[in-house]
């Protein structure tokens, strides 16, 4: 009896042991396939880098270096003087934060009546923003093009600006988050005498953080790397985005081999402000792309 | 709720939404309307001072579009351009099944309790959060045919493997300018919303399940196949049908950087023609016609999927 007890125990230990192995076994193999996709996704940035530090020499070494040497800054210094760099960052950074500001506010404002107010054509009219967001962008994209050189804006900062700040998008994310919200808390601040404009921005508003800004990152991203619009409704240095002074680049070395030096500089300073905003928020997007499932 | 409260309510939401409402109206809803109103003129904005020239030719956009006609003895296109482009856009989104399945790799990869894993699933979203003109250039440098990251790597194997080995022209060929665009697309997508996705999908399904299919003694391939592949069948779903309308009006910004898409019109598609009718050419009421085409089969589509999507989706 005592005899077979040990042998289970023993087959027991043995077991466990096995298991131990194997489960240190998977996660091995597990981080070794995530550092070689992690290294794929990194390897393109580090090349960018890399060559925007390099003498333009060495940029048509062979083979190429990993490591430049020497390492020069010059091109993070051309880049402000060769075309107007500074002017295209600052038009960007404005664009960027007026649609954002615009956008976040005309969809809180449209999804509380949508989720909270009741009033005859509600649920229609919610249907009809849901089916606008099935359309195409292209078949919106030609009349409002022909509005804005109806209405003289071509090459200003409204043709940027204002058509981008209404979207059923937003509308219809910050709604569904509303809608999670327990009715009970504006109960109670009904039955205390509140208007409704106080429950919207003393409790719905404060209660929808998240969402909030994860429709803040994902406004601000969208419009940061936009590129057709801008470059439809825009014909000068001055009211260029940066994607679209990007493209000017290109432009000055349509007849010689391209400094991609420069050009890498460029682009780095260009990716750089989202890529920061992302590390440090990427937690909002997680949940927002989960929240919605759209965007994509 | 007496009358008065009801009509304030009511005041309320009109308030509340007029901000939105009217920009919708304006530069949504209206605008629908006015692009399949422009895909039966013969409409175009002149230079200077910009006006309007427009006559009306009833279905004769489409006919252009769609049409063929008999040129000696042989059935032509009316508009070959169009049927390449189609073509084009069709190519290309037959990397969609592999940026799927991609990402449902990497989903079933980072659902597993390590550390670090935030770290990699960072990493992994970067591509995501940098696309556009910036992450064009620099594959368009990656890809360079003599000096770029890509060829060199290809001639270093050959010389590990004492090979000549050379890379392809890549962007300027016209047989490998498309899989060159589908390659960077995989790289772009993979690591990106369909993978968040999925891992939300995977997270979702309950523990048990797994425990009582290992009492009944089935590997990890069955747990898969029986489990998990069907508690995800509705991400699937969603995120093919969400692929495919993208896939259509998609192709623009990164043939327009990389290639102007070429070369010999081999990486132009729908979305770029549709630009190129509007700001090229000016030609708005054709290109209000191709958008209007793009729509239609966009929701066709979309219905055939809800239609017959739904029996294979198990919820």
């Amino acid at each position: 009896m005592r005899k077979q007890n040990t042998r289970i125990s023993e087959a027991l230990l043995k077991s466990k042991r096995l298991k131990v192995k194997r489960e240190l076994l998977r996660k091995g193999i597990t981080y070794v396939a995530l550092t070689a996709i992690g290294v794929t996704m990194l390897l393109p940035f580090l090349w960018m880098l890399s060559t925007s530090l390099k003498e333009p020499q060495a940029i048509y070494a062979f083979p190429p270096k990993w490591i430049p040497e020497p390492v020069i800054v010059e091109s993070y210094l051309k880049v402000w003087k060769i075309v107007p760099f500074a002017r295209f960052y600052l038009n960007s950074i404005f664009v960027a934060f007026c649609v954002t500001i615009g956008q976040v506010m005309t969809s809180a404002f449209a999804a509380y009546a949508f989720s909270r107010l009741r009033f005859a054509g509600r649920d229609k009219l919610f249907f009809a923003y849901l089916a606008t967001m099935m359309i195409p962008y292209s078949v919106i994209l030609v009349p409002v093009y022909m509005l804005m050189v109806y209405f003289r804006w071509i090459d200003t900062y409204k043709a940027l600006i204002i058509p981008a700040m209404f979207t059923a998008y937003g509308t219809f994310m910050l709604r569904q988050f509303f809608m999670t919200i327990p009715r009970e808390l504006e109960d109670a601040a009904r039955i205390d005498g509140c208007s409704l404009f106080g429950i919207f921005w003393k409790i719905i508003l404060p209660l929808s953080k998240p969402a909030l800004a994860t429709l803040t990152m994902f406004t601000f991203m969208a419009s940061w790397n936009n590129f057709m619009w801008p470059l439809l409704v825009t014909n000068s240095q001055e009211k260029a985005t940066l994607p679209v002074g990007l493209s000017y680049f290109q432009e000055v070395y349509q007849y010689t081999q391209p400094d991609w030096s420069l050009l890498m500089a460029g682009s780095l300073l260009a990716v750089l402000p989202v890529v920061i905003v992302f590390v440090f928020n990427q937690r909002f997007f997680v949940e927002g792309i989960k929240l919605s499932g759209i965007k994509g | 709720m007496n009358l008065k409260a009801r009509n304030r309510e009511t005041l309320t939401a009109i308030i509340f939404l007029l901000p939105n409402f009217l920009g919708f109206l304006v530069f949504a809803s209206i605008p629908v309307l006015v692009s399949l109103g422009l895909s039966f003129f013969d409409a175009q904005l002149a230079p200077w001072p910009q006006v309007l020239t427009a006559k009306f030719i009833g279905m004769g956009n489409f006919i252009k579009l769609l049409g063929f006609h008999l040129k000696d003895g042989a059935w032509i296109a009316n508009d070959p351009n169009f049927w390449k482009f189609t073509g084009n856009t069709l190519f290309l989104m037959m990397v969609i099944p592999f940026q799927i399945f991609g990402s449902l790799i990497l989903a079933l990869i980072m659902n597993q309790k390590l550390r670090g894993m935030v770290a990699f699933r960072t990493i992994y979203f970067l591509p995501t959060i940098a696309n556009g003109v910036a992450i064009y250039l620099l594959w368009q440098w990656v890809y360079n045919p003599n000096f770029g990251l890509l060829n060199s790597m290809i001639a270093r194997v050959g010389d590990v493997l004492n090979l000549k080995l050379q890379g392809p022209h890549w962007l300027s060929s016209e047989a490998w300018a498309k899989p060159s665009l589908m390659i960077m697309g995989l790289w772009v997508v993979i690591g990106g919303h369909n993978a968040i996705l999925y891992l939300a999908a995977l997270q979702n399904i309950p523990k048990d399940f797994y425990d009582a299919a290992s009492i009944d003694g089935a590997g990890p391939w069955k747990k898969f196949w029986s489990i998990t592949w069907p508690m995800i069948s509705p991400t699937t779903f969603f995120i093919t049908i969400m692929a495919v309308i993208f896939g259509f009006q998609s192709g623009f910004m990164q043939a327009y950087i990389m290639t102007r898409g070429g070369p010999n019109g081999a990486t132009t598609t729908l979305e770029y023609y549709i630009f190129k009718n509007l700001y090229e050419w000016q030609h708005v009421g054709y290109a209000a016609t191709i958008a209007w085409f793009l729509f239609i089969v966009i929701f066709i589509i979309t219905l055939l999927n809800w239609r017959f999507g739904g029996k294979v989706v198990h919820y």
